[in-house]
């Protein structure tokens, strides 16, 4: 991608010229995608002309798998209305006290343990690119480690840390009984954040190395310190490619936290099933879990979303609309008949 | 020249039998020249001589492995106590590179930055001047490089010889001593070579000190003071370049020249 970047500049120096600034195509091309492309490119005999007027092919395939994928979902809709399903406790339930609570504590955890993986990942990955063999050494096995055991199982070893550990003892500062600090949120929390971390650490590697090199250089030149080039030059254009991943981890991890319930957190499942077995309506609150799940991840999506816009910047001659920009330029947008 | 001039008389660059290798290749095999205050000293070669490296090497981007290199008397990436040589720390390299201004063939502007920020980066970064004293400066210094409509356009909406310029905009941000030069027309169309070398004809006449690596004859014939032709990591011949380019003494020269003039 980089590479691409670095070379439009220098394939397309037409545009920069003087004389090539007069014709404002941008704009033009904005209000009127489909059909301002071979206009603008008729420009200087600006003749008018005739449309084609042609039959356009009849696409029978589309319209037979049309009405194939439509049927197969009547079939499951109806399904699910023969289902003993009693949708009303459904619509009750959404809002229940435990399973609002429930969703805040999945959020909170999510939240949690996702900054401490970042923070986490961005030490590793440093750490991993450093010319210390023993630091670099060290990121790599934690790395291999947390990556390499389900996460389920080391939410599983934190929970049960106090039949190895009885007491937690960090001489001077610190000592109390590992049952005592061993929360089922602090489990959870060190369970999804040290597991989280190892992902990250290989997302911003992968980021601060995409960098091209001559970045580093010129900021070096201007006589900027490593940790000020780092900070400054190289991380901000690493985030380009270090957001779009990270998006996809917070989401993953929003799922994820569902784990959590087997250290007895209660986030959002464990709420849902405890009132599930309590009364008997065990799909239907699953069906709950899943709506909201669904619009928590929804609404992380739309914050990503527009992150990825802000770190793109510079990266494109003009940042593409935002969904909210499109709607607008499509209402105020007069509608125009279609060329066939 | 009287004792008083003894110092402006000191050369701003100073190469004594400098060598670089990279593992087993040996690149540079023992560069000796100087090059004085306000002079416009060119390199030229064919690809793989070493100018480059060379060019890198004055501002510590690369370490050399054996010879001395001073800019401004100072010893370049080193200290010198008695007969031994302490390796200067990360911070102090970079403060000396602050007075190096270096330009890039492949411009090296940062893409996250619009053109005035790219300029205002360092002195705001490195120096501490307050923004808006940078800020004015680098409109000032666009201005001056004939950009300055384009202040608040990302380097990817410009061409590549306005990119060139603001590079060359960023490197004069931080008042530079010395400003080397890498190819810096190598990456551009030809219709655009010309505003990159009108900018350094300025700067030349403006009596900046400057070392400039280029395939650009028809620059360092009218521009050049002092022009060195390298081959195979040593200086083959050097003098004043109308002599060199007009009448070289050394096969090697003749037979590049005959390629590129």
């Amino acid at each position: 991608m980089t590479e691409n970047f670095e070379k439009e500049p220098v394939d397309t120096p037409a545009t920069g010229s003087p004389e090539a600034e007069v014709p404002a195509t941008p704009a033009t091309a904005d209000t009127a995608p489909t059909s301002a492309a071979p206009a603008v490119a008729a420009a200087p005999a600006a003749a008018p002309y005739e449309p084609i007027r042609a039959i356009p092919v009849r696409h029978y395939g589309r319209w037979i798998s049309a009405v194939i994928v439509v049927a197969l979902l009547a079939a499951l809709a109806y399904g699910f209305s023969q289902g003993d399903i009693i949708w009303g406790t459904v619509g009750d339930k959404l809002f229940d006290k435990t399973i609002v609570q429930g969703a805040w504590h999945t959020i909170l955890i999510s939240v949690c343990a996702m900054l401490m993986g970042v923070v986490l990942g961005l030490v590793l990955a440093v750490m991993r690119l450093s010319n210390n063999p023993v630091t670099s050494s060290v990121a790599w096995l934690y790395i291999w480690f947390f990556r390499g055991t389900p996460v389920y199982v080391q939410l599983l070893m934190w929970f049960n840390l106090s039949l190895i550990f009885p007491v937690i003892n960090l001489m001077p500062l610190y000592k109390n009984n590992t049952v005592a600090i061993m929360t089922p949120f602090v489990a959870a929390l060190l369970g999804l954040g040290l597991n989280e971390g190892a992902y990250m650490a290989e997302i911003v590697r992968a980021g601060i190395q995409s960098v091209d090199l001559g970045q580093t250089e010129a900021a070096h030149a201007l006589g900027m310190t490593g940790s000020r080039t780092m900070r400054r030059i190289v991380m901000p254009q690493a985030m380009r490619l270090i957001v779009p991943p990270t998006g996809n981890e917070f989401i993953n991890m929003l799922k994820t936290s569902s784990l959590v319930s087997v250290v007895q957190y209660t986030e959002l499942l464990r709420a849902a099933s405890n009132i599930g077995s309590d009364t008997t309506a065990i799909m239907e609150m699953y069906f709950v879990a899943c709506i909201w799940y669904l619009a928590i991840t929804s609404v992380f999506s739309v914050g990503q979303y527009y992150m990825e816009r802000y770190y793109a910047r510079g990266s494109q001659r003009s940042l593409p609309p935002t969904p909210w920009q499109k709607v607008r330029a499509n209402l105020t947008t007069v509608r125009r008949p279609k060329v066939a | 020249m009287s004792a008083t001039n003894a110092k402006s008389a000191q050369p701003m660059v100073k190469a004594e039998a400098v060598h670089k290798s990279f593992g087993l290749a040996h690149i540079l095999k023992g560069i000796d020249l100087e090059v004085a205050p306000r002079e416009v000293f060119c390199l030229i070669g064919p690809s793989g001589s070493g100018k480059s490296t060379f060019l890198r090497c004055i501002n510590h981007l690369e370490k050399i492995n054996s010879g001395r290199l001073w800019v401004d008397g100072e010893l370049v990436g080193y200290r010198q106590r008695g007969d031994r040589l302490y390796e200067l720390k990360d911070r102090e390299v970079a403060a000396k590179r602050r007075d190096i201004g270096m330009v890039f063939q492949r411009f090296n502007l940062f893409p996250h930055m619009t053109a005035l920020e790219n300029v205002m980066e360092a002195p705001v970064q490195v120096k501490r001047e307050s923004k808006a004293v940078a800020r004015e400066r680098a409109a000032k210094l666009l201005d001056r490089v004939g950009l300055a409509d384009k202040a608040e356009h990302y380097p990817a909406q410009l061409s590549g010889g306005q990119q060139q310029r603001v590079a060359i905009a960023r490197a004069l941000a931080m008042e530079p001593k010395l400003m080397l030069f890498d190819e810096p027309t190598s990456a551009l169309d030809p219709e655009l070579v010309g505003d990159v070398l009108d900018v350094m004809r300025g700067l030349a006449e403006d009596g900046m000190t400057m070392v400039v690596v280029t395939h650009e004859m028809g620059f360092a014939r009218e521009v050049g003071d002092a022009l060195v032709f390298m081959d195979d990591g040593v200086v083959v011949e050097s003098g004043h370049p109308r002599d060199v380019l007009t009448n070289p003494r050394h096969d090697r020269t003749k037979a590049f020249l005959s390629k590129v003039l």
